[in-house]
C-alpha cells in the first residue's frame, strides 16, 4: 500500500545509521529501557548535549508537491551521549520523553562501535523493527478490509 | 486617565478553588486519564493539536482535560505551552504520497489505482445513539476484519490528472523565496498561498466550514469535487546539521484534501481544473475539505476571477480564523472597562442634556420620545 522510504530497510540487508537512528526514534520509551536493562551492553556514558524538548516545525507542500507551507509544529526531543569507548551517539524522537532520548542515543553510539554493533543490531534494532513492522501490517490489513469492492448489476433483457 | 484598582484577589483564589473542584465534577465518579482522552477522544484531540497548532497528542489530551473539554480553551494552553519551548528547526515537507494509508477516498473516480479504502468513519452510521456505549462495562469491541494483500500505489487523484494534462499543474515557488511563518512574523498582507495555508491549517474549523459552505452556496461558487481525502501516518523528516544527514523523527497522522474545482484558461494557455488544498494534524477531514474550498477561493485573483465574496477575501478571512485572536477579542470585553465606561456615561448624560434642552425649547412635554426611537 506504500511506497517505500529511505529510512526503511529495504532489502533485509544491514541498516544504515539513520535507518538505526529511525528504529530508535519509533521505538517506545518502555522498549528501549527494557532493552537497556536486559542486555549486558555497557551503559555508562557522558552526556554531551543534555536531553532538550523543542520544537520542529513541521513543513507541507500546497497541493502535496507544490510550494513548501508551514503547516504547525510538533514536539521532539533530542540528546547526545559519549560511551567510553569514544563513539558519540545523537537522537532526535518526537515528543517529550527525555528517558527515550537519552536511550536511543546510547544505542545509536553502540551502534557505531564495531564490537557492540552486530549485537546492537541483532537483539535491539531488529527486535524493534519487526514490532514496528507487524503494528505497519496491522493496520494496513485493518484498512484493507474496508476497500470497496465494486460490482455493477448487471440488467436482463427481457 | 488610569486608576489604580486592587482587591479580589481572594475572591480570583477562592474562584480558582472552585474551578478546580467544579473541573473534577462528582469525585464518586472516576477520574479521567490523560490516556483515556487520548485514545478515546482522538479527533477532539486532533482538532486541539490542529488549532493549537502543535502536534503532541499527551499535551492536547491534558490540555482538554485541564480545560474542562473547552477546545478553543485547549488550543489556547497549547499555544502558550509552545511559547516555553526552543525551536530546533523546520521538517523537510511532508511526503503525503507516501503516507501509511488508513483511508482513502475518491468522489471523482470509482475504479482508481489503490481504489476506495472507507477506514474508520462516520459517514456511512446512522447517527442513532447507541445505548450500548452508556452502559456501564462496555467491554472489547468486536474483532475487526483483516485483509493481507499485496501494498497497492496509491497515487493521488491530482497526479492522474496532472498526467493527462487535466488540472493546473501545482504552482511552485522560487527557490530563493523564505517560506512564510506566521509562529515568527505576524500576518500581513498581501498573504501569498504558502501563508494562507499557514493560517487556515491553523484556523477555526467551525470557521472555515462556514466558510467554504457560503462558497456552495453561492457566495463565489468553485464548483467543487472532492479529488481525494486521504488520512494515515506520515513521517517527519529532519535535517540534523550536527550530523549532516536527514533524520526519520517518527511518524504524524494528517488528513490531506485535495479539491478539484472548476476551470481557469486563456488565449495562452488550454482551460484546466483547478486545485483547492487542505492539510490539517490528525483525523480531521470536515475541516481539511473546508480548508481546501477557501483555499480554492482565495486564489481567485492568480486565477483572474473576481471578488465577490468573503470567503475570497485574504484579508476578511485570515484575519479572523485564529479562534484563540478572536476568543482573546471578544472575551477581553469581560474585563473591567470601568473608566472607559465611566467616560461613556459622562458623554452620554451630557449629549442627553443638550437634546433635552433643545427639545424643551420647543416641546417641553415631549421629553419622554427618545425612548420609542
Amino acid at each position: 500500500m506504500n511506497h517505500p522510504s529511505p529510512a526503511e530497510n529495504a532489502g533485509g540487508s544491514a541498516p544504515n545509521r539513520q535507518q538505526v537512528m529511525a528504529i530508535l526514534a519509533a521505538a517506545s520509551p518502555e522498549d528501549l529501557s527494557k532493552f537497556k536493562t536486559a542486555l549486558s551492553f555497557p551503559t555508562d556514558f557522558d552526556i554531551i548535549r543534555q536531553p532538550e524538548t523543542g520544537l520542529v516545525m513541521i513543513r507541507g507542500r500546497a497541493g502535496g508537491t507544490g510550494a513548501e507551507f508551514n503547516l504547525g509544529e510538533v514536539t521532539v526531543t533530542r540528546c547526545v551521549v559519549r560511551i567510553s569507548s569514544g563513539e558519540t551517539g545523537s537522537s532526535y524522537c518526537l515528543g517529550r520523553h527525555k528517558q527515550k532520548a537519552l536511550d536511543a542515543a546510547l544505542f545509536d553510539a553502540l551502534w557505531q562501535n564495531p564490537t557492540h554493533r552486530s549485537a546492537v543490531e541483532e537483539k535491539v534494532i531488529a527486535a524493534l523493527k519487526h514490532k514496528q513492522d507487524q503494528a505497519k501490517a496491522d493496520v494496513a490489513a485493518e484498512t484493507e478490509a474496508t476497500k470497496v469492492d465494486f460490482f455493477t448489476m448487471v440488467r436482463g433483457d427481457n | 486617565m488610569y486608576v489604580a484598582v486592587k482587591g479580589g484577589e481572594e475572591a480570583i483564589s477562592n474562584a480558582h478553588q472552585l474551578l478546580a473542584k467544579r473541573r473534577r465534577g462528582d469525585t464518586s465518579v472516576p477520574a479521567l486519564t490523560v490516556d483515556q482522552i487520548a485514545e478515546q477522544l482522538s479527533l477532539a484531540v486532533a482538532r486541539v493539536m490542529g488549532e493549537g497548532s502543535l502536534y503532541d497528542e499527551g499535551l492536547a489530551a491534558l490540555a482538554i482535560k485541564q480545560a474542562r473539554g473547552d477546545l478553543i480553551e485547549a488550543a489556547f494552553l497549547m499555544r502558550a505551552y509552545r511559547t516555553t519551548l526552543p525551536r530546533l528547526g523546520y521538517s523537510q515537507p511532508l511526503d503525503t504520497g507516501r503516507m501509511y494509508i488508513e483511508r482513502r477516498i475518491s468522489a471523482t473516480y470509482k475504479d482508481l489505482p489503490g481504489g476506495q479504502v472507507l477506514g474508520p468513519t462516520f459517514d456511512y452510521s446512522h447517527r442513532l445513539l447507541d445505548f450500548a456505549l452508556a452502559a456501564d462495562a462496555e467491554g472489547l469491541p468486536e474483532a475487526v476484519a483483516r485483509r493481507v494483500s499485496t501494498p497497492a500505489s496509491m497515487p493521488r487523484v491530482t497526479d492522474l490528472l496532472g498526467d493527462e494534462g487535466l488540472i493546473e499543474p501545482d504552482p511552485a515557488r522560487s527557490a530563493d523565496a523564505a517560506v512564510s511563518d506566521l509562529t515568527r512574523e505576524p500576518l500581513s498582507f498581501p498573504a501569498d498561498r504558502d501563508l494562507r495555508l499557514q493560517n487556515l491549517a491553523r484556523g477555526d474549523e467551525g470557521f472555515l466550514l462556514a466558510l467554504a459552505y457560503s462558497s456552495q452556496r453561492g457566495y463565489a461558487r468553485t464548483h467543487p469535487f472532492t479529488g481525494e481525502i486521504r488520512y494515515g501516518a506520515v513521517e517527519v523528516e529532519f535535517f540534523a546539521e550536527e550530523l549532516g544527514f536527514a533524520i526519520t523523527l517518527g511518524t504524524i497522522k494528517v488528513t490531506e484534501c485535495q479539491m478539484v474545482n472548476q476551470f481557469s484558461g486563456s488565449a495562452k494557455a488550454a482551460p484546466t481544473f483547478t486545485r483547492g488544498y487542505g492539510l490539517v494534524f490528525g483525523q480531521v477531514e470536515r475541516k481539511a475539505m473546508a480548508m481546501s474550498m477557501v483555499d480554492r477561493a482565495m486564489r481567485w485573483e492568480e486565477l483572474g476571477e473576481e471578488l465577490t465574496a468573503p470567503v475570497q477575501d485574504h484579508e476578511f478571512v485570515l484575519s479572523h480564523s485564529d479562534n484563540i485572536q478572536a476568543t482573546g477579542f471578544v472575551e477581553h470585553l469581560k474585563l473591567p472597562h470601568y473608566v472607559d465606561f465611566q467616560a461613556e456615561l459622562d458623554l452620554i448624560r451630557k449629549l442627553r442634556a443638550e437634546w433635552l434642552e433643545a427639545q424643551g425649547a420647543v416641546d417641553p412635554a415631549n421629553g419622554k420620545k427618545e425612548a420609542a426611537e
